[in-house]
């Protein structure tokens, strides 16, 4: 895995419209094969991250390069082995799924078999339907069959399951694997945390244009992030919770002191993915910003958790959670 | 797999820019057609206006009949001229600044814009689906023209060479304004509220619904800036009998000027073009 150079390559990016930064210091990088997942709640700067590594839009500074080539000099080769879904398509679609498949595949030297693409999105039974009879998902299938159309070695992803129903999310994500399987690198944006945790090895988040964490998805936030919590109601009617790295322990202790009666609505609860990622977000929000010295501890290593301020980030991560909790009456 | 992919890869070559050009002639040609908007408002537009011309005045009497009763012409012949280019100028004006501005809009050129695709193979189909189209309707203009309406049609090689050039030039010069023109709207579904009125105002004052020389001095004037007013009069110059160049602006056809005009605005469309068109907008 080291002795081939990343296919995805970010130090210090940095972008600004006018007097808005909108990415400021991210850096991480994607080994090939791999599948990265950005996220970041929305406006934090990861389309434009993505954009960036499209070629889509220059940068303000720092460095990318993405296939070895810099985006903003990318030529016609390079954009040969990308594969680009984009957020939004609202093309007029009056062309029919195979006819605009076929058509693209014109586009690429060695594209893959317009059929076995159909069949790999699940469009057989709309293969010959115009793009404009279909579903709102249909459509995001034929996005994805045009992205991947042209046997990328690199795939973006922009938030390619928005308007899925769970079956076809499912159906997505063996696709996605398949072309993992085949050695695809994939770069993922997601607001489901279930499908970064399903498809990526690797994430990193984005807020307020900065990667305030990132590392192995089962790892990232570090471990503190991830303490269970023990939850009851005391004999009050009071929620309560304690932030423990022995729950056991803990639940023994409240069976002890109720005298042996049964604690009500106890739960022993790990943190998902979404958890943690939400109490980053959330302690983000509130120290308000990650200082400049974690921009450099960012750089993301396969296999290596890293990338966390231990400063204002995740300063109460530690303790009791009063992140996504606090709406409810924690007494803890 | 993904290492034969590579080396597969490697040795194949880019599909050719002038290939893929073709390829697109024939996919925006199919679009164009399925498109009823287009279809109508472009395509069919000459054609309705010309049924409506000659249904209109079909008793007011030959146009241009000299006082001995020779060398009239029929309502319909007289206004032939002005739907042809008419025509070209929808085919290419209307037709492509209303059709990029939308693609602009709802994301095809930036999808096509992540793809190998060459901007100039882009281009190619735009301009050959310009002339495919506008041959069509050009075609079936003159098929009406001569045997629905019955209008005598030239013999003479000579004014069917004139036809061929300013036919050309004008399609070229109205596709290359079309591309200048579709970075005006700002949204894809302001292009038609946009672009159609200066198509219309343009067909009004350069002698393309009303003759020519009953328009006053000024307006005669303004319509010469723009090329209009030179493929209508190219036209006349096919499809009138000479007797009508007495009635010209300057009392002839003046071909040259015709050539001129196009060829001017053929340059300032094609710079338009360039510096306007954005393949992909890398800041928006």
């Amino acid at each position: 895995m080291t002795s081939t150079p990343p296919v995805v390559q970010v130090r210090d990016l940095q972008k600004s419209y006018g007097n808005v930064e909108a990415v400021r210091g991210v850096s991480f990088s994607i080994a090939a094969g791999e599948t990265f997942a950005l996220l970041g709640p929305n406006g934090a700067g990861k389309s434009t991250t993505i954009e960036i590594l499209e070629g889509y839009r220059d940068r303000t500074g720092g460095e990318v390069s993405v296939l070895g080539v810099d985006p903003q000099r990318g030529g016609r080769d390079w954009k040969a082995r990308l594969g680009i879904v984009l957020q939004t398509s609202g093309e007029n679609g009056n062309v029919t799924v195979t006819e605009q498949l076929r058509h693209f595949a014109g586009f690429y030297p060695n594209p893959r078999d317009v059929d076995e693409v159909i069949d790999a999105t699940g469009l057989r039974e709309k293969a010959t339907s115009r793009i404009s009879k279909l579903s709102g998902g249909q459509r995001r299938r034929v996005d994805v069959a045009l992205g991947v159309i042209g046997r990328p070695e690199l795939l973006f992803l922009d938030e390619p399951t928005t308007g899925f129903d769970p079956e076809a999310r499912h159906q997505f994500w063996d696709l996605i694997r398949g072309l993992k399987a085949e050695g695809t690198t994939i770069l993922l944006t997601t607001h489901y945390l279930d499908e970064a945790a399903q498809l990526a090895g690797r994430a990193g988040i984005i807020v307020g244009g900065q990667l305030i964490s990132s590392g192995l998805i089962n790892e990232i936030g570090g471990a503190d992030a991830r303490v269970p919590v023990v939850r009851w109601r005391d004999v009050n009617g009071l929620v309560r919770e304690e932030r423990t790295n022995q729950p056991a322990r803990v639940v023994a202790e409240l069976a002890q002191s109720a005298n042996g009666a049964e604690p009500e609505d106890l739960e022993v609860i790990r943190p998902s993915l979404e958890d943690v990622y939400l109490s980053l977000v959330h302690s983000y929000e509130v120290a308000g910003q990650v200082p400049a010295d974690s921009r450099e501890a960012a750089e993301g290593r396969p296999g290596v958790t890293v990338v966390r301020d231990e400063g204002a980030a995740s300063a109460d991560l530690g303790q009791p959670d009063t992140s996504r909790l606090s709406e409810t009456d924690v007494r803890a | 797999m993904s290492a034969t992919m590579t080396s597969t890869r490697s040795q194949k070559s880019d599909p050719g820019t002038l290939a893929l050009g073709l390829s697109r002639i024939g996919y925006e040609t199919r679009l164009y057609f399925r498109s009823p908007d287009t279809l109508f408002f472009t395509f069919l537009f000459p054609f309705i206006m010309l049924g409506i011309f000659t249904t209109a005045f079909s008793t007011s009497g030959n146009i241009g009949t000299n006082p001995d009763g020779t060398g009239g012409v029929s309502v319909g012949a007289y206004y032939l001229p002005g739907m042809l280019a008419a025509g070209m100028l929808l085919s290419g004006v209307q037709n492509l600044a209303v059709d990029i501005a939308g693609e602009k809009s709802d994301g095809t050129l930036k999808r096509l814009g992540g793809t190998p695709l060459s901007p100039l193979s882009y281009f190619l189909g735009k301009i050959g689906q310009v002339f495919v189209t506008a041959i069509l309707q050009a075609g079936l203009l003159l098929l009406v023209a001569r045997f629905v309406l019955d209008i005598a049609l030239p013999a003479e090689p000579e004014k069917w060479a004139t036809f061929a050039w300013v036919f050309v030039f004008g399609v070229i010069t109205s596709a290359f304004l079309g591309i200048a023109l579709s970075a005006v709207p700002r949204s894809g579904k302001s292009a038609t509220a946009v672009v159609t009125p200066v198509v219309l105002v343009l067909q009004f004052i350069s002698g393309v619904y009303l003759q020519f020389t009953a328009l006053p001095d000024w307006m005669q004037n303004v319509a010469s800036i723009f090329p209009l007013k030179w493929m209508a009069q190219g036209m006349r110059s096919v499809f009138l009998p000479d007797s009508f160049a007495a009635a010209e602006q300057s009392g002839s056809w003046d071909l040259a000027w015709v050539a001129a005009a196009l060829c001017i605005w053929l340059v300032v469309g094609l710079i338009l073009s360039r510096v306007t068109f954005r393949w992909i907008r890398r800041d928006a």
